[in-house]
């Protein structure tokens, strides 16, 4: 539920609920009002002087608390994914880059009135960090905290994936559910004075600086959910962490300034933390939110993030008290991506200025040869020849249209793909193996891609498919699992460039049920992983990978490969069946036909024996047919 | 063809020539297994393309045409249920029995793996076997597999030679003596004789008339045999007219009610049988039958009450008129149907009520015979 509250400056905005614009059309600026609709009209009669007071800087969590659906926060359903999965991907990133085997740990718990987690929460209502803020931001986000009269909760109204779970859709809405998250890792741990920043800043991280393959990407993710805990519960955020066997552990509990953008620790201890692992962080964070199992629900993100990265193991215990066990599939780490420069092919316009404006190099040819990536001296002299431009030619020189001759010549020289090792790929190996995991006995077939370029990104492509096995669904549409950078996306599968490129595969080629538009139909599980340095998603919320001609070509190759080995096993399976089923027969007719010949021409025992046996020769034979 | 001749107690020359003819299949099968062959059966093509009109022999044939069933896998069935069929029937030719379609099905059902699942699978596999055997001059009756239904009623100057089953003690059977009833044709007349002087038979539609023309004992005046077909005549009906004709030449006078149902579906059956079922028709049809009346003629003659055409009884005459080769070798016919077209209307027999109850008997019929030259091909 949105207070309303009139934020300065904000006349009138799509978020906007009925009832605060009939509350503005009520209430004109005076001198407006001459009667008739006509005068409603907000008139500009605003002043320069009036309206530079109104304007003001938009800290970026508050851009984020008004736009949360942005960051997968639209109802409660989804928020309690989205805040396991953003801890998830960081425990996953943190133990691989450190080199350690994952081991993570996941537990959500429902908190009910009287026991009130966190110290915090029970007292004012809205905990200390976040009553620190004006009361005018507060209210924008739900914050149905004690002291507030039974607001109307979101409602639960996220069957539908992209149903906007705003209160308006139910009247009466029942009490909103809180859950608690933990999600611990035995990852290198993060240092006491980076705690606070990176669970409570957003837009602060590691990885967006760099083309490097990670789950990460702006550094949102984990504050982001931190965010919504505190306004939905006004509980803090409580970590946990350790960074060496032989140092203390520390326990962190923090609020976010919601307008400043800054973490405020209200807790910060050193204490005994008695567990198995020698390193590594826990996270938790209550918050308003929905339990649900099926499609998209924890459970299944859990599955499908087993199912991608097989080297993991993850221990999940669910509300309702029960535990999961996924052991890892493999015991090696995947191969550690490496940080690259920005390929030739693609980088726009902007950025070659941008790069060319930053660059310590001085020289044209040096430039190209150092700050892009697979540019050799003769390449960058070629590059430079097209663009007509001295390859001893400044750097700092080079005026705009020079620019835009240099970068439409970096797309038509020959230019070597990135090197494949700065993605890190699952694997055929272990993609199958995890398949099998899922579905035990199923016919599985993997496919990696060579590494290919969109807007000099290089990503590689891989696709799995399974057939049958245990707990496949005989004859409902197949599904589809869809992996950036080994992360499950689970939400807006018919925007996303996976499932336009499964679509159009020719399934019925491999034998497989295909209706018009739809996916295949048959036990089938098709599973695609797009691994980049940097993965195009649609929206931040990061749910579907945008359809870039070149992705959709590489999806669709991998696939198809995967459909055609699909196509030559069942084809396979059903030579076989043919032959079983004509064993069969022979098996089943061939004595009626003797008995027959018996009855008719009184033949012995010897002539039976005689007929049945070449009988049997005579059809073995044209089974062969 | 067997001869009209007395009961028996031994086997007859018609089912030897069927035990032969099974066996003869059998052992062709049996002789190609033995080479470690594929054992093939032949059939006669059924369809329409394999059919003529045979002009001299007054009925549809089917042609020369065959198709081979070799046995491979999946004809493995069918093949060994084609066999399995054949010696269920020579089984009960030895033991003289018979069975209708339903129970040969039933008895599949001690067949294992290939019993029938549903009565249509083994009525196709009985229809194969009979258009098989149809050229050993062999049909489904003397397979001993008889149709459910029977063929209509008999009386008049006739005695049936028939026998008891269990003693095999002769019985004859005055059709004389059947007072206001009548004899019923038997589902298989295979086995019977015949003993007659009747002039003529003549064939009768409705079970009205034929119990007019019985309780007025109409057949010992003229001297004839009264047969009611009950609508379009069986399988039995049909054999029972053919063989008491073929086998004392006696001709068939039909008398139907004057409407294309009468002609086209009737009288045509009688007389040349179906194209879809031509395999069977040389054993079925009564070539030498022709039409007494009602014609259209009649109704103009004897100025009979009528009732319009129905839309479905134009639409039956004009589709015989454009298809039929039926009507395109009785020019005569033609023209009988053109006329009663033209006319738009329809009599039935019983319609001669209206000048009296006898007059059928005693003026109709009469006047009819003078003339047998003049009626209808």
């Amino acid at each position: 539920m949105r207070l309303l509250l009139p934020v300065p400056g904000e006349r009138y905005h799509p978020g906007m609920t009925a009832k605060k614009r009939k509350a503005e059309e009520e209430t004109p600026p005076p001198g407006a009002a001459k009667g008739g609709a006509r005068a409603r009209k907000p008139a500009a009669r605003v002043t320069a002087e009036e309206m530079a007071g109104r304007q003001r800087e938009i800290s970026v969590s508050e851009f984020f608390t008004k736009n949360r659906h942005l960051l997968g926060f639209d109802n409660p359903r989804k928020a309690l994914l989205t805040t396991v999965k953003e801890a998830v991907d960081n425990a996953l990133d943190a133990c691989e880059e450190a080199g350690i085997l994952p081991v993570v740990e996941v537990e959500i718990r429902r908190v009910t009135e009287r026991n009130g987690n966190g110290a915090a929460g029970n007292g004012s209502p809205n905990g200390g960090g976040a009553a620190a803020a004006p009361a005018g931001d507060m209210p924008l986000f739900a914050a149905p905290a004690a002291a507030a009269p039974p607001a109307p909760a979101p409602a639960p109204a996220d069957e539908d994936e992209d149903a906007d779970a705003g209160p308006k859709r139910r009247g009466a809405a029942a009490a909103p559910e809180r859950y608690l998250v933990s999600v611990g890792d035995n990852g290198p741990g993060i240092v006491r004075e980076q705690v606070g920043k990176i669970f409570g800043k957003l837009l602060y991280g590691s990885k967006f600086h760099r083309l490097r393959q990670s789950r990460g990407q702006q550094g949102i993710g984990i504050s982001a959910a931190g965010m919504y805990g505190q306004l939905t519960t006004g509980k803090p955020v409580r970590i946990w962490s350790r960074t060496s066997r032989k140092k203390p552990a520390h326990f962190i509990e923090m609020h976010m300034d919601l307008r400043k953008n800054t973490p405020e620790i209200t807790k910060d201890e050193e204490i005994p933390w008695d567990r198995e692992h020698d390193t590594g962080t826990r996270v938790e964070i209550e918050l308003e939110a929905k339990y649900q199992k099926g499609a998209r629900s924890v459970d299944d993100y859990l599955r499908q993030t087993a199912l991608a990265n097989p080297h993991v193991t993850i221990r999940y215990r669910d509300p309702e008290g029960t535990e999961t066990l996924i052991e890892r599939a493999v015991k090696d780490l995947p191969e550690a991506p490496r940080e690259i420069q920005p390929h030739p092919y693609g980088v726009e316009l902007g950025m070659l200025i941008q790069m060319m404006k930053g660059t310590t190099h001085r020289k044209l040819k040096a430039f190209l040869q150092h700050e892009f990536s697979r540019v050799s001296g003769p390449t960058a002299v070629e590059i430079c020849r097209r663009a007509g431009l001295a390859p001893e030619a400044w750097v700092a020189r080079i005026a705009r249209e020079e620019a835009d001759n240099l970068h439409r010549s970096l797309s038509e020289v020959r230019i070597m793909n990135p090197p494949t090792d700065c993605v890190s790929p699952i694997g055929e190996g272990a993609v199958e193996k995890a398949l099998l995991r899922e579905r035990p006995g199923a016919f599985v077939h993997a496919v990696t891609r060579p590494p290919s370029v969109y807007r000099g990104n290089p990503f590689v492509v891989e696709a799995g498919i399974a057939w049958g096995g245990e707990g496949a669904p005989a004859d409902e549409l197949a599904s589809v699992f869809r992996f950036a950078n080994r992360v499950p996306l689970l939400y807006q599968q018919s925007a996303c460039a996976v499932s336009k490129a499964v679509l159009s595969c020719p399934w019925r080629n491999y034998g497989v049920d295909q209706s018009r538009g739809a996916l295949p139909t048959g036990p089938l599980l098709v599973f695609v992983h797009l691994a980049s340095v940097w993965v195009p998603f649609t929206s931040e919320s990061k749910e579907a990978i945008a359809h870039y001609p070149e992705i959709l070509k590489e999806i669709r190759l991998a696939v198809m490969e995967c459909g055609r080995n699909l196509g030559q096993h069942l084809s396979r399976q059903r030579r076989l069946a043919d032959a079983q089923k004509k064993k069969d027969y022979i098996a089943a007719y061939l004595p009626h036909i003797v008995i027959a010949l018996k009855e008719i021409l009184t033949l012995d025992e010897k002539a039976e024996k005689a007929a049945t046996r070449n009988l049997t020769e005579v059809l073995e034979k044209s089974r062969a047919l | 063809m067997a001869k009209a001749k007395g009961p028996r107690k031994a086997m007859d020359d018609r089912d030897r020539t069927v035990l032969a003819a099974v066996e003869e299949v059998a052992r062709d099968v049996h002789a190609s297994i033995q080479r470690k062959a594929k054992p093939e059966l032949d059939f006669p093509i059924r369809a329409l393309a394999n059919v003529r009109y045979d002009q001299k022999v007054g009925y549809f044939e089917i042609g020369k045409r065959k198709a081979v069933r070799t046995l491979t896998v999946n004809t493995a069935k069918s093949f060994a249920q084609t066999l399995r069929m054949m010696a269920l029937s020579r089984q009960h030719v030895l033991e003289d029995r018979e069975a209708t379609k339903r129970e040969a099905y039933y008895i599949s059902k001690n067949w294992d793996d290939a019993k029938f699942d549903e009565q249509p699978e083994s009525d196709a596999v009985m229809d194969d076997i009979e258009a098989m055997f149809s050229v050993h001059g062999v049909n489904r009756e003397m397979l001993r597999f008889k149709p459910e239904e029977h063929g209509g009623s008999v009386a008049g100057a006739l005695t049936i030679l028939d026998r008891r089953r269990n003693t095999g003690e002769p019985l004859r059977i005055d059709c004389t003596n059947f007072g206001s009833g009548a004899y019923t044709v038997p589902s298989n007349v295979e086995h019977l004789g015949f003993e007659t002087k009747a002039r003529f038979i003549l064939v009768i539609e409705t079970g009205g008339t034929f119990d007019r023309l019985n309780t007025g004992e109409y057949w010992r005046t003229a001297n004839c045999i009264l047969v009611e077909m009950g609508g379009v005549p069986t399988r039995a009906c049909r054999r029972f007219i053919r063989r008491l004709s073929d086998e004392h030449r006696i001709p068939v006078y039909a008398f139907t009610d004057c409407d294309p149902y009468g002609f086209a579906n009737i009288y045509r059956t009688l007389k040349v049988g179906s194209g879809n079922a031509a395999h069977i028709n040389r054993f079925f049809c009564v070539p030498k039958a022709s039409f007494l009346g009602v014609s259209p003629q009649d109704i103009v003659d004897f100025k009979l009450p009528t009732h319009p055409l129905k839309e479905m009884d134009i639409k039956r005459a004009e589709d015989a008129l454009k298809n039929d080769p039926f009507y395109e070798v009785h020019p005569k016919w033609k023209m009988a149907v053109e006329h009663l077209l033209k006319m738009g209307v329809r009599a039935e027999q019983q319609a001669f009520a209206k000048f009296g109850l006898d007059f059928v008997m005693e003026e109709y019929l009469p006047a009819k015979l003078k003339n047998p030259g003049k009626f209808l091909p």
